[in-house]
């Protein structure tokens, strides 16, 4: 197949860079356009990954750190597909994820939230897509903390999500969060996202039918990545 | 009515917060979880070319560094090929070229480094060639969507490069513009807003 570029990503359902209630993006935001490129070889190539990057074990988050037994917390599997915008799936993508333990504490040196360490818990996982897109991790669901943005903020329960998609264009993070958590709307980051349809696309709803009966519940997390054109009748990317 | 389009939504990006080192290089976040890290080494020793040090700070509006940054490169190998299936020529890449990595910062001082081969030129759109670069991608807290730019070389001919080319206003074009501070040594700075900002790429 020849290259094709990606479609032009709709920053209007991002977040823009600067959010003012979200405070630290006002001095970490660009003040001036950015330059707008078509895609040429540097942005529709990206690293690739396969399984001598990563352990089986990597993505079970209840047992990749476990001491002396299992972390603490609401037993959970997160699973879902990546996709692209055609709807079709990317396979053999690398997510990688991040979260607080249940605690709402992070293992990080810069983390001195009251909520206890876990030492059971290391917090991080990562696994690779299948054929189909999928792929699933297990977990304990993450506590809300605090933090300082406004004097009484605090983040709703999310587990950090990193995606690469095939390509260094699609490259994205983002971060889900549970259905039916008051505090989703309250948060200044999650209202970084204008559309509030786009927020709805980051809430993973409950999903008995991937729980386990009497070990763990289950939420499905479907992520979506940049799609590519496969018409080629012109803007040849190669040279000659 | 037309049908309807039936494209999805891209999923909307959020920051990668204070802590995505957790996740990322876990190793600097102050614990060890996996057998290895990812994006440690992006050339190995059996890859050709010049080898290079590149040293840096990300910059707030403020000129405060941003400690807590993490950036990733993508680059092609000093022939200029990218070691992915869509370039012609991956195949000649050497088998330890990984092309990609992370860099983290020291998060006292905001500095950062990173080592790798200096790329070759490579073949843009429609035939013009691109001068060497390294891709780059910034994450942070208080950085909503991931920012894309470019490093080049002072001391390569960037004069032809497409993508320089395309910023209007020329002395901005310095901004993506490594200093070469010794052979093989450069320095580049990030300023994320402010003045001196650095181009930025809607990619
Ligand atoms: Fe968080």
């Amino acid at each position: 197949m020849k290259p094709a570029e990606f479609y032009q990503r709709d920053r209007l359902w991002h977040p823009p860079a600067l959010a003012q209630d979200y405070k630290t993006s006002v001095p970490r935001s660009p003040r001036l356009a950015l330059l707008s490129l078509e895609g040429s070889l540097s942005e529709i190539t990206g690293p690739t990954f396969g399984h001598n990057d990563i352990d089986p074990i990597d993505n079970d988050l209840i047992r990749n750190y476990a001491k002396t037994g299992d972390p603490v917390g609401e037993r959970i599997i997160v699973h879902g597909r990546v996709l692209d915008e055609n709807g079709r799936p990317v396979p053999k993508t690398l997510v990688e994820i991040w979260q607080a333990n249940a605690s709402g504490r992070y293992r990080h040196k810069k983390d001195g939230y009251l909520g206890a360490l876990d030492p059971n818990f290391g917090g991080c996982g990562r696994t690779l897509t299948d054929e189909n897109g999928y792929y699933y991790f297990r977990t304990v669901k993450p506590g809300a903390y605090p933090w300082r943005n406004w004097v009484n903020n605090w983040r709703p329960a999310h587990i950090h999500v990193s995606v690469f998609g095939s390509a260094f264009s699609q490259r994205l993070i983002t971060q889900m969060y549970f259905e039916g958590d008051p505090l989703i709307r309250q948060c200044p980051i999650v209202n970084t996202i204008p559309d509030p349809r786009a927020i709805d696309q980051l809430i993973a709803p409950l999903d008995m039918n991937a729980a386990i009966p009497l070990d763990c519940l289950a939420y499905k997390f479907d992520i979506v990545l940049r799609g590519r054109r496969s018409t080629l009748f012109e803007n040849r990317l190669e040279g000659n | 009515m037309p049908q309807p389009l039936d494209y999805l939504k891209e999923t909307p990006s959020q920051t990668a917060g204070p802590y995505v080192h957790i996740g990322l290089a876990p190793g600097a976040a102050g614990f060890s979880i996996f057998r290895q890290e990812l994006g440690q080494v992006i050339a190995g020793p059996d890859t050709k070319g010049e080898r290079i040090r590149v040293e840096g700070v990300v910059l707030d509006g403020t000129g405060a560094p941003v400690k807590d940054v993490l950036l990733e490169v993508w680059q092609a190998d000093s022939a200029g090929i990218y070691p992915h299936p869509e370039d012609p020529r991956h195949a000649e890449c050497s088998a330890d070229f990984r092309g990609w990595g992370r860099i983290i910062t020291d998060f006292d001082s905001g500095q950062w480094m990173v080592e790798t081969v200096k790329p070759g030129s490579v073949m843009g759109r429609n035939g013009r060639r691109m001068a060497p670069h390294l891709n780059l991608w910034i994450v942070a807290r208080g950085i909503n969507l991931g920012l894309q730019t470019r490093m080049y070389f002072e001391d390569e001919d960037n004069a032809a490069d497409p993508v320089l080319n395309l910023i209007e206003q020329v002395d901005r074009r310095q901004t993506l513009l490594a200093r070469k501070l010794a052979p093989g040594h450069y320095r580049f700075d990030i300023r994320l807003q402010g003045e001196g900002e650095t181009v930025f790429l809607d990619v």
